[in-house]
């Protein structure tokens, strides 16, 4: 028996979340394989190839794969699967809405986003926004599970495993790609980012004035509150928390923001936190490494300066 | 086109858990309970499609104990036309709810099924798309724009680095982000319609479906907890801090 991986990809690299779950994939110390899918995924695959720890590399290249529906990746993993002891992914967006479907067609339970694997069918994984923690064993043949990508550390390179073509079943014809918008951006991808500043609403219009001198500093990443999206001051794939992405920088900056349950669901695993806000008793100075009470108007400037120097 | 929409009670978003003494389970005896606010967006949409006449029919669903009429209450007032409780004490999780809900579908034959992309209590995220792999449509997930047009409907759905556009062929599943819509106020005058309103109460066990639950709950706990951070008078000592945290 081997563990199965979706792999992930932006056409170009493999995702560090893949690698992240590479790692995670020891813990049953069996063979790795990456399923690699798409259209024109030579490169990708060779990458996937030699990253260490993984065994084979599972190359499923069709024209309908250019942009990967989870009605026909599905139906590819289901094929593959019931030869494995576990299908594995990052918790992705991608992988959020294909491997629940995989599990169903499998008529096995599923558990998303464990932050630990404590023996090949135990998981700990956080309940209620982040505020407990469950640990929880799977009775099922195939265990289907996505992991949290920042509980664990990126596998690095320094493999060397066969790629091997996969045949792929012809699209389901349930769902149709009809386009997509990305926002491009020179910074790193937040969930994997070393630095991530993030602002709240009351930053208001200068939202990206004050905080992207700031990430610049660092070469790290934007992130935002629920509100400060709602209100239109940042797009909603920086949102941080239960509902949005989940981070776990070394360095959070939390500008402008109170700390509500849910903000925190997506950063208290920050290694250091800092924030600066005018509410001495706003809740996210519980927990902040480091407070500063003052008014972000000034004060981000003056840190943005004090760093720059 | 009839469209059903799964809701689910939950421990109320503002509320903090605790977890037991024993470490078996979160206490939530004496929680407030509400709609998951996943759900009440579903709700909402649903109401608006026949406010738009896309829909002619709303029906509400839930599965767990009595209590979770609350919450089908809830969505009778927001405008929804009928409701429906599958009543059991199992411990439901999301590939049980999924055939459940199956069983419903088969019997209502409705066009369109959403549901919340996660409840805020167990943040599994799975129940839609588990849905529509069991009935074999296609899924719209994380939604921030639904269209429909003729026999298919253009899901716009929120995904790392951005969005992006499916069109998926009816009946679908979609599961709804916080985007797609801001759920009404419910007036007392609604409120009290609502207590008018019948649900229609099933019985789990007598569907002859397997509900157990696949992944078994050893303990509970607390993350473990920050060590209590400091405050800074100013920026220049904030600086300095870094410094010497080795993060600069």
């Amino acid at each position: 028996m081997s563990i199965l991986i979706l792999a992930e990809h932006d056409g170009k690299h493999i995702k560090q979340s893949t690698r992240q779950a590479v790692t995670a994939a020891g813990a049953w110390q069996l063979p790795i394989h990456l399923l690699v899918i798409g259209a024109n995924t030579a490169e990708i695959a060779a990458q996937a190839a030699g990253i260490a720890g993984v065994a084979k590399v599972l190359q499923a290249d069709a024209d309908h794969f250019a942009h990967p529906l989870a009605e026909d990746v599905s139906a590819l993993l289901v094929q593959l699967g019931k030869d494995y002891k576990a299908i594995l992914s990052a918790h992705t967006a991608f992988s959020k809405s294909v491997l629940p479907r995989v599990a169903a067609l499998l008529d096995v339970g599923m558990v998303s986003d464990a932050i630990s694997i404590t023996a090949p069918a135990t998981y700990v994984r956080p309940i209620y926004a982040g505020n407990v923690l469950a640990t929880v064993e799977s009775s099922d043949a195939i265990q289907v599970v996505t992991i949290r990508a920042t509980s664990f550390v990126a596998a690095a390179d320094g493999g060397s495993a066969e790629v091997a073509a996969t045949a792929s079943p012809a699209a389901t014809g349930l769902s149709r790609w009809v386009k997509e918008d990305k926002n491009v951006s020179d910074r790193p991808e937040l969930s994997s980012a070393r630095v991530v500043v993030s602002g709240g609403r009351s930053l208001a219009e200068r939202f990206n004035e004050l905080l992207e001198p700031l990430a610049h500093r660092f070469g790290g990443a934007l992130g935002a509150t629920r509100a400060a999206v709602d209100a239109g001051f940042a797009p909603n794939d920086i949102q941080v928390g239960q509902t949005g992405t989940i981070v776990a920088p070394e360095l959070y900056f939390a500008i402008g923001i109170s700390g509500a349950m849910q903000h925190l669901a997506g950063m208290k695993d920050s290694k250091i936190i800092v924030a600066i806000n005018h509410d001495p008793d706003a809740p996210i100075f519980q927990y902040a490494d480091y407070g500063l009470v003052a008014n972000l108007f000034d004060a981000v400037p003056e840190l943005t300066q004090a760093l720059n120097q | 086109m009839k469209v059903l929409v799964a809701v689910k009670h939950v421990v109320d978003y503002n509320i903090k858990p605790r977890v037991k003494a024993d470490g078996s389970d979160v206490d939530i005896a004496g929680v407030k309970l509400s709609i998951n606010p996943f759900d009440e967006i579903a709700v909402e949409e649903a109401i608006r499609l026949k406010e738009r006449g896309i829909a002619t029919e709303v029906v509400a669903v839930t599965i767990g104990k009595t209590n979770s009429q609350d919450s089908l209450r809830h969505a009778l007032a927001m405008g929804a036309d009928k409701a429906v409780l599958i009543e059991t004490d199992v411990e439901m999780q999301p590939l049980a709810v999924a055939k459940l809900l199956r069983s419903v579908i088969e019997r209502e034959q409705p066009g369109l099924i959403i549901l919340g992309k996660q409840a805020i209590d167990d943040d599994l995220g799975q129940t839609g798309q588990m849905l529509a792999a069991l009935i074999n449509a296609g899924q719209g997930t994380f939604a921030s724009v639904i269209d429909v047009k003729g026999d298919e409907i253009e899901v716009t759905r929120e995904v790392d680095g951005g969005t992006d556009v499916v069109a998926l062929k009816l009946p679908a599943v979609v599961t709804t982000d916080l985007r797609l819509n801001e759920p009404r106020f419910i007036k007392l005058p609604a409120l009290m319609m609502a207590k008018k309103k019948p649900i229609e109460t099933i019985k789990a066990a007598e569907l002859g479906i397997d509900i157990n639950p696949r992944l078994k709950q050893h303990k509970v706990a607390d993350p473990e907890a920050r060590k209590p951070g400091i405050k800074v008078a100013n920026v220049a000592e904030l600086v300095e801090k870094l410094r010497l945290a080795e993060v600069l």
